[in-house]
């Protein structure tokens, strides 16, 4: 009998262990069939190995090498054996709309990924006027994914109706946040997913061009995107889409490891050759972007939510969620996390549910003291606040983002001053040093947070003011969003940053 | 607050735009602004300044500094002013709490990393960044910063972020540890000079401006020293090193550089009667405040030491000079040249005007020669370099002038330059043009060398010609022949504005398979589809624009080549709006008013032959003199007969023929046959080193008067300073004419000021009616024609037709220039200028210019200095059928194999002995462009250069004043 396994390509799972897993699996059964996909997104578990017994995919994680014999031998009964994937409850509790096929299939096999769904976004779009595709995307209520919320539609709307020779789409992968990896694994996991949602962009606004702007830290995102571009050409997913007669392809493009080259403006100019510092806007990018020319710039996940929004229609989208905040969210857990990992479901789950349920609190079974939502850029959230749920406004009001919604979770022995000194420091190491408040601020703030260290009674007083000119100051979100993190630290943990200041007296 | 109105120079944030009217309210206040305009300049405009530092209107708005920030009502945040565009209805507040505060917490950031050495700062009292302290009230600096730019030592040990001050540029310096990061300089080269010799270097808090890469300093950098960076300095990072001598300056007056012909317009910054820097002035219409390295920063020679201020003669050349009184001077020069009129005849005696001096001033000069001589001896030194302009434009067109103004280039979108090397020779065109290149217009380069325009940083040609030196009206014509060929004429232009059957004889003139690419290849050079190419894009690439330089002119057939221009402007329908045209770059400033003051021995005022009647009698009447009908002697012919024995003496103002013409051993060979030379001139220049009569020159600053640009343009030159020498040049002049009338018993000439010379001009000259320095005064500057039919000047010519009526087209047969390579001389000389340097460099040799050139080098192609066994630095011999002089060799592929090619701007080179006395057929022009020569490897200098030196040194000998 002729056996499947499953196993992560992706990053996360390679770390782990994969490929060590996947040498011992063609050692031990050279006739069984071994499909690389991408992430299933539970990282603990990595590497996920999936065996398929009577048409189930049957998991077991955390392998290693020498676990395979075992389950070659009794699969059910292996202490390792997770039962079906899909019965996993991390798993199961979600609504997998963009990362549907993440993790289900070989990520550059075309007929897979057709097989799974996918180009049928494409052509119901192929056969829609770009008005008619605007609001499609519209109505689904599709806001910017990367962080700042945008609505996907207008913007595409903005880029439809300027006037220009040429248009074009750029799709920001420079996901820089640290604890937050949903870009990586969609692009490792399903790159078409990506690359059909840039070319409805392209058919929606009138771009025949498109550039992903992918982190130089991603190696094996970058190498698997550009296999998969060139397997996108020969399946008419690039080029002449699927036989209509439209055109659009794309290039790959890798950054060269600046944070800031994450905000659309500095990305614009470090894709043009130049150096990845902040543009003023106006002009807004959709009229005067790359090369100067109308140009859409959205994150890896929204526009690899636009194949599903074509696919199963604007409604089935907007059925999910909270508020304004439409349709499902990758949620990344990460930091002290028992249970890390991507989790996308709608929005409108509790802060709260996706610590303590979801994530099972903290790996070192310490009290959740604290979590960061957004990146490093995002506030700090304590337990007190676990009742908000996770939609943009919600979040906003809260005094907090949901960022490009990574959550990183930290125990009661975090140092909140530390943390708060840290955003400081990221802040002046990734500054671009364009405008002031950001290039000499966070300087200062490393500074003046020493300084409250060191039990100076006038610091806080000083740190506050170079907040708000920091966050109303700044050009860009690096140095508006940097006292998010420090202000809510200290709002938060008074303690942490009053307790020294009594140690010194 | 609507009465109060910023300076006309004041600097309002971003640059002005022209969209539609857009109505919005500041401060209560309604402005009504361009769409597109920034609020930052609405807000200035309604006379309410916002505190900035990163912005200038000179450069488009960065948003970097975040002091301008404003709250808009209906709007969140508070946008910064600079990048903000107004819409109609607009409601903003410019001083809001909110704003108030954020304001003071930046400037507190600013100040937490600047030294607080404002007392002794070169900048105090002229820095935005101590005036945007005092505007936004800030009152304490809290940080007690430990991480800065400035201190030299940190806690540990020295302060890594520390770096020392660059004063590697002569003229400025760069003090790293007073920079704002504002990158008003970075993009001031980018966008200004359009250099891109600076950058910001690093990010973050370690972002620094930076010269060039890795080791590079200013000097070593591609900085052109144009000054552009250190005019956007809102600090002293950027600083002339004159201001940190001197003070900064407290008065300031605007008057005219008096290099080359674009004629930018400068503010002369004084401190008592010390010139402290030159500023360029952005309300000049020529230059739109930018500058070059010569009129930004190389005055210097004005207080050379060098300089000669009183008044020497001497009775023989091999004397030494004796100093003598003004008076003992022109009584001397007078007697002579007097002398020499009754012993000889009238015509014995002569001028050469100068393209340097004033209108006025060279008014005055041929009205010397022509009323108090008697004769038309007068020539001047646009002979040697625009006569062909004269001619060429004359006939076809019928002025004798460039057709456009400078602003023009912005609405250009196809370019050819020929002949020309604009980024030296004209630096602030080339910066403008460089401007519109970058925005996308395509240029075509016709030109031997491979010049900085050919491809240098952010611009390319679409096509460089690289044409054998002397092949210009093949070329031209095989152009032409490509357009008429294919059917790319203009046809309804032709018919409107032109000659029809002029046009169609030429038309079959062009056509004829002799003038095809494919045919003219063979001896040009140029590859026929680089040539056809070239045609296309000009007949097909929107406004097409011409420029031109002496690449053209001088040459056996510069006035062929002139005509072939404008035929092809005319073949495009390339005249008579803005962004066409036919423009020749002028070398020296007045070299056009010298042109138009009647400089040419055939020619009086306004470009009116002698032999006609009418225009005698204008000037006969206002001058009570009889005009003699004969057209006088050009240079040339000046020195031929001054070798014969027929012409003796010679006043010469502000002008070195002696090393700018060429043949040098002929020029001298004429002067030395002279009786009586008179020089007048700031320097003893190499002319006078067989001069009799030295009269000591004044500079542009110590004097009033006009300079008249490219553009046709008439600049005021302002007086700034007493004349050292103690008169202006115009003084000196109308003092050796009443010298000379006293020997003759005359009418004394009695002008008390130049604006009373520009009245006779004006009454006199048709094209000059309407000018008077009170227009000057109110307009700022005028362009001729400027009379009763253009009040206000003429910044386009040939708008609904030609000046002489039908645009006319003339056949353009190219003939081969008799001087021809062969086995003695295998190669071609071609000469040119350098940036840093001016023509032949009296002035600019006089200043801390020499460190970009400090000698004349020969360029030659890797394999023609394989061949001869010379190695990049060696001293080679350059030897033609005239001459031989020795100088050092640069191994460049700027030049193609079998060119070589140098600059005049060192006497001690002497490039001009080494040229030929061919010229153009129509007016004498020298062939400076083409020589066949030999290049040798040499020891050092040759026997003649040796000869030279001590015969200048001999010359020179200045007699101590008697006790």
């Amino acid at each position: 009998m002729s056996m499947t396994f499953y196993l992560p390509k992706d990053a996360s799972a390679r770390a782990m262990g994969a490929d060590a897993v996947a040498a011992a699996i063609t050692k031990a059964a050279p006739d069984a069939k071994l499909i690389r996909t991408g992430t299933r997104g539970m990282t603990w578990l990595e590497p996920l190995l999936e065996l398929e017994l009577d048409g189930t995919r049957h998991g077991f994680g955390p392998v290693e090498p020498g676990d395979i014999a075992g389950i070659l031998a009794d699969p059910q009964g292996h202490p390792k054996a997770l039962g079906p994937v899909t019965d996993i409850p991390f798993f199961k509790t979600q609504t997998r709309l963009t990362f549907a096929r993440v993790g289900v299939i070989a990520p550059t096999d075309m007929a897979a990924y057709g097989a799974h769904g996918g180009l049928t976004g494409l052509r119901r779009a192929l056969s829609m006027s770009a008005a008619a595709m605007v609001e499609e995307v519209k109505a689904s209520g599709l806001r910017g994914r990367g962080g700042a919320g945008f609505p996907t539609g207008i913007k595409w709307d903005t880029v439809r109706l300027a006037n220009a020779d040429q248009k074009y789409i750029v799709c920001n992968a420079d996901e820089g946040d640290s604890g937050t990896f949903a870009d990586r694994m969609l692009m490792e996991g399903d790159p078409f997913t990506l690359i059909e949602g840039m070319a409805i962009a392209g058919i929606a606004t009138g771009a025949t061009k498109g550039y992903v702007y992918l982190r130089s830290e991603y190696p094996d995102a970058i190498a698997t995107m550009n296999a998969a571009v060139i397997a996108a050409r020969k399946g008419g997913l690039l080029g002449d889409l699927l036989g209509s007669g439209q055109q659009f392809d794309m290039e790959i493009r890798v950054g060269a490891g600046a944070y800031v080259c994450g905000e659309e403006t500095s990305l614009l100019n470090s894709l043009e050759g130049k150096r990845g510092v902040v543009r003023a806007k106006p002009p807004l990018p959709a009229l005067e972007g790359f090369m100067g020319k109308p140009t859409v710039v959205n994150n890896v996940i929204s526009l690899a939510s636009v194949p599903t929004i074509f696919a199963n229609g604007a409604a089935a989208y907007a059925d999910q969620g909270l508020g304004r905040s439409r349709g499902t969210i990758p949620v990344q857990l990460a930091g002290n996390v028992k249970f890390g990992g991507l989790f996308e479901a709608g929005f409108g789950m509790t802060l709260g549910a996706l610590v303590n349920d979801i994530a099972g609190g903290t790996a070192t079974g310490r009290p959740v003291k604290a979590v960061q939502v957004g990146g490093p850029l995002g506030a700090y959230f304590a337990p007190h606040q676990f009742d908000t749920p996770f939609g943009y406004e919600e979040f906003d009001g809260a005094g907090g983002l949901i960022g490009h919604a990574g959550i990183t979770i930290y125990d009661d022995s975090a140092d909140m001053l530390g943390m708060a000194r840290f955003a400081m420091e990221f802040c002046a190491v990734e500054s671009c040093g364009k405008c002031t408040p950001c290039r000499i601020g966070a300087v200062r703030g490393v500074e003046m947070l020493d300084r409250m260290k060191s039990g100076d009674p006038v610091a806080q007083e000083v740190l506050e003011d170079l907040c708000e000119t920091m966050r109303d100051g700044s050009l860009c979100a690096l140095g508006g969003f940097t006292p998010y993190p420090v202000l809510s630290a200290l709002r938060l943990f008074p303690d942490d940053f009053a307790a020294r200041k009594e140690a010194a007296e | 607050m609507k009465d109060f109105r910023f300076p006309e120079d004041a600097d309002f944030g971003t640059p002005a735009k022209s969209g539609a009217p857009v109505t919005l309210t500041i401060d209560g206040f309604e402005i009504t602004v361009p769409d597109g305009t920034s609020v930052m300049r609405a807000s200035m405009e309604a006379g309410i300044p916002i505190p900035k530092l990163c912005a200038t209107d000179s450069v488009e708005a960065f948003g970097s500094c975040r002091l301008c920030l404003v709250e808009i009502e209906g709007r969140r945040g508070t946008p910064a002013s600079c990048t903000t565009p107004v819409t109609p209805g607009m409601v903003v507040h410019t001083q809001t709490p909110k704003v108030a505060k954020l304001r003071r917490g930046v400037m507190e950031l600013y100040i937490s990393d600047h030294p607080l050495d404002c007392l002794t700062c070169s900048a105090n009292g002229d820095c935005e960044l101590q005036d945007m302290a005092g505007v936004v009230g800030l009152r304490d600096v809290r940080y007690d910063a430990q991480d800065t730019h400035f201190a030299q030592r940190a806690a540990t040990g020295p302060n890594p972020h520390y770096i020392p001050k660059d004063e590697s540029n002569p003229y400025f310096t760069y003090d790293p540890s007073k920079c704002i990061v504002c990158s008003r300089c970075v993009r001031a080269c980018e966008e200004v000079q359009g250099t891109f010799a600076l950058t910001i270097e690093g990010r973050g808090f370690d972002s620094r401006v930076k010269a060039g890469a890795g080791a590079d300093d200013f000097l070593t950098s591609d900085c052109v020293s144009c000054g552009a960076c250190v005019q956007a300095c809102p600090t002293a990072t950027l600083r002339e090193k004159s201001v940190a001598e001197i003070g900064t300056p407290d008065r300031s007056v605007v008057t005219t550089c008096a290099y080359c012909g674009v004629g930018c317009s400068f503010k002369a910054e004084m401190k008592g009667d010390t010139l402290v820097r030159m500023v360029p002035w952005k309300n000049g219409k020529a230059n739109r405040g930018h500058s070059c390295v010569k009129g930004r920063f190389a005055y210097g020679y004005a207080s050379h030491s060098d300089r000669i201020l009183n008044p020497m003669i001497r009775d023989k050349i091999t004397d030494p000079w004796r100093e003598v009184s003004w008076d003992e001077a022109l009584s001397f020069a007078a007697k002579r040249l007097r002398g020499l009129q009754d012993t000889h005849d009238k015509d014995s005696i002569g001028v050469i005007t100068s393209s340097r001096c004033t209108n006025e001033e060279t008014y005055l000069v041929q009205k010397l020669t022509r009323a108090v001589f008697g004769n038309n001896n007068t020539d001047t030194c646009a002979r040697v370099c625009h006569s062909p302009t004269g001619y060429g434009l004359g006939q076809t067109f019928g002025t004798s002038a460039g057709t456009q103004d400078f602003d023009s280039v912005e609405h250009t979108d196809v370019v050819i330059v020929i002949g020309a090397n604009p980024t030296d020779g004209h630096p602030v065109f080339a910066s403008r043009l460089k401007k519109r290149l970058r925005a996308g217009a395509k240029l075509i380069v016709i030109d031997p060398r491979r010049t900085d325009i050919v491809r240098s940083n952010h611009i390319e040609a679409a096509q460089h010609l690289a044409l054998r030196p002397g092949t210009n009206v093949a070329v031209v014509t095989a152009m032409a022949h490509t357009i008429v060929t294919e059917g790319l004429a203009d046809e309804s232009f032709i018919k409107d504005r032109c000659d029809w059957e002029e046009f169609a004889e030429y038309a079959e003139f062009v056509s004829d398979p002799r003038h095809s690419p494919e045919a003219t290849e063979v001896y040009t050079g140029v590859p026929a589809a680089t040539l056809r190419a070239a045609a296309r894009l000009f007949a097909t690439g929107g406004n097409g624009a011409i420029y031109y330089g002496l690449g053209v002119t001088e040459h056996s057939q510069g006035s062929t080549t002139v005509i072939g221009i404008a035929n092809l402007a005319m073949l495009t329908g390339n005249v008579g709006r803005n962004g066409v045209g036919v423009n020749p770059l002028r070398g020296q400033n007045n070299v056009q008013g010298s042109c138009d003051m009647g400089s040419f021995p055939h020619e009086l005022p306004g470009y009116r032959h002698v032999k006609n009647a009418d225009t005698r009698a204008i000037f006969e009447s206002a001058w009570g003199v009889t005009i003699n009908p004969e057209p006088g002697l050009r240079i040339p012919n000046m020195l031929d007969e001054a070798v014969q024995g027929r012409f003796k003496g010679l006043y010469c103002q502000g002008e070195d023929i002696l090393q700018s013409d060429p043949d040098t051993k002929h020029v001298a060979a004429g002067l030395a046959a002279m009786d009586c030379v008179i020089v007048h001139d700031l320097f003893l220049n190499e002319t006078a080193n067989y001069a009799h009569v030295f009269l000591p020159g004044s500079t542009f600053l110590e004097k009033d008067g006009t300079f008249t640009n490219a553009e046709r343009r008439i600049n005021r030159v302002r007086r700034v300073m007493a004349p050292k020498n103690g008169y202006a040049d115009w003084q000196v002049t109308q003092l050796l004419a009443n010298a000379c009338l006293k020997e003759s018993g005359s009418a004394q000439w009695s002008y008390s000021h130049p604006s009373e010379i520009m009245s006779e001009i004006a009454s006199t000259t048709p094209s000059f009616a309407g000018v008077t320095y009170d227009l000057l005064e109110e307009k700022g500057s005028v362009q001729w024609p400027c009379n009763d039919d253009a009040p206000d000047g003429t910044p386009l010519m040939h708008v609904d037709g030609f000046v002489r009526g039908k645009g006319r087209f003339i056949v353009t047969e190219y003939v081969a220039t008799d001087e021809k390579t062969g086995p003695r001389f295998p190669l071609l000389l071609t000469t040119g200028r350098i940036l840093s340097q001016y023509n032949v460099g009296a002035q600019t040799r006089r200043t801390a210019n020499v460190v970009w050139h400090d000698q004349d080098v020969l360029e030659i192609h890797p394999h023609d200095a394989e061949n001869r066994g010379i190695k990049d630095g060696d001293f080679v011999k350059l030897a033609s059928r005239s001459g031989e002089t020795a100088l050092r060799a640069q191994i460049t592929d700027r030049v193609s194999p079998g060119v070589v090619y140098t600059t005049f701007h060192h006497p001690d080179t002497q490039a001009n002995v080494i040229t030929t006395d061919y010229s153009d057929w129509a007016t004498n022009c020298p062939e400076y462009k083409v020589t066949a020569v030999q290049v040798s490897p040499s020891n050092g200098p040759t026997e003649w250069q040796e000869e030279y030196a001590e015969q200048a040194a001999q010359s020179r000998r200045i007699l101590p004043a008697a006790e």
